[in-house]
This record gives C-alpha cells, structure tokens and sequence, in this order.
C-alpha cells in the first residue's frame, strides 16, 4: 500500500517533470520562432492572401465597367479558354512559352561562355567582368527603351545604320520581329546574370581534382566534360530555375519595345491589358492568371527539388 | 568557398598555351565592351543636340548639358523629374528599411538559433518569390482602390517590401550561417538579450552581408516597373513610369531619352559596381552554403 503511494508519487513527480520540460520544450520553440514571425505574418497576409481571391474571381463572370453583380460560373471562364473567342488568349500563352523557353536558354549558353572566357587571369579581368555584369543592373525600361530607339529602329537604330554601310535596307525591327526583338533584349540583360551564377560554379571547383586529371593526361575538352560538367550541373539547374521564374514574369520589355502590338504580349502582358489596362474582364483574366501560377508552381516544384539537393549537405 | 579569391594557382579551363591565352583575353575584352556599348552609346546620346543624335551616328559633335536641363524641369500637368525622384526616393528608403527590419531576425531564426522545420519556413519563402505577381495583381488593384491607397507611396512600399522580402531572408541568411556559434553561445551565457545579441555580436560581423542584401534590395525596387504602372500610373509614380513618359511620339526625343535615361539607371548601377561581389555571393550561394 505505502509502496504504492510512493510509486503514485515518483510516478506523478515524473509527470509533472515531463510536463515541465515539455513546457520549457514548447517555450523555447516559440522563443525560436517568434523572429520570424513578422516577416511570416506579412509575407502571408500580402502575397498568399491576393492569389486565393484570384482564384475566387477566376470561377466569376465579373467585369468591373458593368453594374450586374459578380456572378458565380464554376469552372466557365476555364472551359472557355479552348473556344474561338479565346484565341488571343492561347497565342499570349504560345509567345510567353517560347519567350520564356528561348531566352532562358540562350541567356544560359551566352552566360556559359562568358563565365568560361573570364574564369581566367588576365589583364583586366575585373573590369570586364564588371562591364559584363552592367546590363543586369539597368533598369528594364532603360534596356527597353535604349535597345528600341538606338538599336533596332529603322531611322536612328544603329543595326540599321551598319545594315545600310553593308548596302543593304533598313528593318524597323521591333515592327517586324517583335519576339525577337524582346528576346534579343532579355539575353542581353539575362547573360550576365546567368554568367555569375556559372562563374561562382567554376570558382568553386577543386582544383586537386582538375590537377590530378591533368597530370594523367586527361584533354581540356575532356576535363570540362567529365568534371567541370558535371560539377557545373547545379550551378546550371539553379540558373534554368531563377532564369525561368522571372522571364515567365516579364512585362516591362514588352510594353516598352512592343507595346501592345500583336506577335509578342506575353500572358503577364495580356492580362493586365485584359483586367486594370483597360479590359476591365476581371473574372476571366483572373483565370488567366491562375494558368500562369500553375505553370510557375510547375516549374517551380521541379526547381526546388534541385534546390533542396543543394541544402541537403547544410549542416 | 570564396569567390573571386582563387587559389593562386588555380588552372582555367582554357588557355593553357600562352598565345591561345592572349586570344582568348582579346576575344573576353571585346565581348565585354560589345556588351556595355549600348549603354556607352545611351550615354553619348545624352550629351548631343537632338538634331545630332538623330542624324547619323557620331561620336564627334559639341557636348552639352541642354539635355539633363530639358528633363529636369518641371511642367504643369506632367511628371517631373524631381516629383518621380522623390517618390522612388522615399518608397525605396523605406521599403528597403522594413525589409531589414522583418528580414534580420527572420534570417537569425533559420540560421544562427534554428527553430524546428527552418528549411520548409525558408522554402516557403522562397516559394512566394516563384508566384508570378499576375497572379495577384487584381486582388491588389481592388484592395488598394478600396482603401484609397491607388496613387500613394503607401501602396507601393508595402508591396515593395513584400516583393523583396523573401530575397533578403535568402541571403542574410547564407550570410548569418558563416558567423562562427560559439560567439553567439557566449553572449547567450552573458545574459545577452536577443536584441542585445543581434546588435551587438551579429551585425557587426555580418555588415557588409547586410548592407549589399539592402543594396540589392534597393536596386529592385528602384528598378521595378509593373507595379508602379499598374497601381500608381498617375500619383505618386516612380523613376520608371517617368523615363516611359520622356517617349514621345512626335518630334526628335532622343537625346532628351538618352538624358534621362541616364539619369534613371546610373544611380544603381554605380551602386551596384561597388557591391558586386558581395551580391553575387549572398545570391549564389545562398543555396550552398
């Protein structure tokens, strides 16, 4: 009996131990989290809140010119994207596909070779690669405004002015080839940025590797296929993601050099013109909108996977 | 993992022979010069009488400052200059100030004391970056019309901040996971407050970290354009929206252009010359180290 009022005893002094750490446990996790907190809290409330109203106004027939109230129609404003009346809709989605995918793509080749020409030591090597890393940081609207007007315009374009030194007629390019007008414009200011990404890849290499691979004997070409490679490859995929993420987003190029003319609106572009720029068609660019964020959850969700690859060895 | 501190005797990739060598440093100086011309070009133009910028291009002409003058000014109606710069002026300062205020201890909780699932919080972060703000901008068009908040500096530095914030958690927090933990144990057992031990112990190691995170983060909101045009096409516009207006569709504009252009992007860009390496660091290996 008094043996088993000790135990009671032990046992409910133990309780109280464990629940007294557990407390302490669950104090210091929050004592952990409460820094962050704020920024959490703010992060939520001002970009996570916004797309779950988008995806509310995308199942509504809602234009905000007109006094009929907001309707509820389902899934309508999706199901309709595939009739005639949307052809606008798809060639925006085709221009952001091929804009995105091309410019994505030739910024990392172009950003490859810089990288490679620079990661080397030689007279000025700083200064070239700060002149290489310049056009990243020029605002959009000045690359824009800059390539349209001294570049690619048929009067004052200096393409133009070194077409007709070869005898050949101007082309009022940004008319004539709008994609590719924006695209040669985003390389020019995505190279570098890609460049950096690849150049913090070779300089971070190790160099006994590389040595030992020499003195075996092992080619340039060899080396950079069977090591560099390989060690580049995360480097390449980190590059594709941000690359990817902000060119799928591009909107200040095209109403600079395109504006609105057909052949190069891209969604982002479309949509706004469609909702605030006028279009006033609330409810259906809202599920413009949405296409636009599972395409980037897409490629997102196959980016992070390489991301979290990277972490895996944080300690 | 320092970059742009090799090893001295580190092998590149290419150029093991000395004349290949010499050749391939021609072809990188020229690319890079062929990669800053048009903003060479852009400044040039901005120094010459209109007439000459649009005749045929040439670099001998008479410089003048007509051109930064001519923008400079004010006009009834239109956006000036100084009215654009003041606006970006203070939403920049102070979305980048809330931005260090929230991104600070944000970035302490993932790396320096981490609290549990610190990896799933910063990839939530980092995912908010992934959402195209299409996605949000009729909501956000809504809520400011509803809040009469359309065409204030309001509307933009709260958006900025979000914009930024995710960004700035990413590198401070590559920055915060260098400092050494027995410095920041010690304080601890000092009795430091978490503010005490912020101040006085981490950012003063982690400074420069801190200063190029807000100089990144004063370069993308000095350069953003959506936003601006979409929300504040009228009041309380921005830089950007100013330099689209300097367009005209009649006339000879582009000197004036080129003038104001110049005005519009050397700020940051100068800024971000003297932060480079930093930046490139914080950004890239934010995800290795």
């Amino acid at each position: 009996m008094s043996n088993a009022v000790i135990d009671n005893e032990v046992e409910s002094k133990q309780e109280s131990h464990e629940a007294e750490v557990k407390r302490l446990e669950k104090l210091e996790g929050w004592k952990r989290r409460i820094p962050i907190l704020p920024a959490l809290i703010f992060t939520i409330l001002v970009t996570q809140i916004p797309f779950l109203f988008t995806l509310f106004y995308s199942l509504t027939d809602w234009r905000i010119d007109k006094t009929d109230p907001r309707q509820f129609i389902g899934l309508e404003n999706y199901t309709s994207l595939t009739s005639e009346s949307e052809k606008f809709f798809r060639d925006a989605a085709w221009v952001s596909v091929q804009m995105t995918v091309l410019a994505v793509l030739l910024s990392l080749i172009v950003g490859t070779m810089l990288a490679i020409l620079l990661d080397r030591k030689f007279f000025g090597q700083g200064f070239v690669r700060t002149l290489l890393i310049t056009p990243f940081l020029v605002m959009p609207v000045v690359a824009g405004l800059m390539w349209k007007t001294q570049m690619f315009n048929s009067s004052f374009g200096l393409l133009n002015w070194a077409l007709n030194g070869l005898g050949l007629d101007s082309i009022e390019y940004a008319t004539r080839y709008p994609l590719a007008s924006v695209i040669v414009v985003l390389v020019w200011q995505w190279s570098p940025f890609m460049m950096l990404i690849v150049l913090a890849g070779l300089q971070g290499q190790d160099q006994s590797v590389l040595e030992a691979a020499r003195v075996d004997g092992a080619t340039t070409f060899g080396i950079f296929r069977q090591i560099t490679f390989p060690q580049l490859r995360p480097f390449l995929e980190l590059g594709t993601l941000l690359g990817a993420i902000y060119l799928i987003q591009v909107y200040d190029h095209i109403e600079v050099i395109v504006g609105g003319q057909p052949g190069a609106n891209n969604l982002p572009f479309y949509i706004a013109q469609r909702s605030i720029g006028g279009g006033n068609r609330f409810g259906l660019a809202s599920s413009y909108s949405i296409i636009v964020v599972i395409a980037s959850i897409i490629i997102a969700n196959i980016g992070l996977r390489v991301l979290s690859g990277l972490l895996e060895d944080d300690s | 993992m320092a970059l742009f501190t090799r090893a001295p005797k580190a092998e590149p990739i290419l150029g093991q022979n000395r004349a290949v060598a010499n050749v391939l440093s021609f072809i990188t100086w020229i690319i890079g010069l062929a990669f800053f011309f048009p903003l060479f070009w852009l400044t040039v133009n901005g120094f010459k009488e209109e007439s000459v910028a649009s005749a045929d291009p040439t670099l001998i002409f008479d410089p003048t400052l007509d051109r930064f003058t001519e923008v400079t000014e004010s006009n009834a109606g239109l956006l000036s200059f100084t009215e654009a710069f003041a606006n970006s002026f203070w939403i920049v300062l102070t979305s980048t100030a809330l931005v260090m205020l929230l991104a600070v201890p944000a970035a302490y909780a993932l790396s320096i004391r981490p609290m549990r699932m610190w990896r799933d919080v910063l990839f939530f972060f980092i995912s908010t970056k992934f959402l195209p703000i299409v996605g949000a901008i009729m909501p956000l068009w809504i809520i400011a019309r509803d809040l009469d908040l359309l065409g204030t500096r309001t509307i933009l530095i709260v958006l900025y901040t979000a914009m930024n914030l995710p960004l700035a958690v990413w590198m401070l927090r590559s920055f915060f996971a260098e400092v050494p933990k027995e410095l920041i144990e010690a304080a601890q057992i000092d009795g430091c407050s978490l503010m005490g031990q912020i101040r006085q112990v981490l950012l003063p190691i982690v400074a420069p970290g801190v200063a190029a995170t807000a100089l990144l983060c004063v370069i993308f909101a000095w350069n953003e354009f959506f936003l601006a045009v979409q929300l504040n096409p009228t009041g309380a516009s921005t830089i950007p929206v100013w330099v689209n207006s300097q367009q005209k569709f009649q006339g000879q504009f582009i000197a004036s252009l080129s003038a104001a252009s110049v005005l519009a992007t050397f700020p940051v860009v100068i800024a971000g010359w003297v932060a480079q390496k930093r930046m490139i660091r914080g950004l890239a290996m934010g995800a290795i180290k």
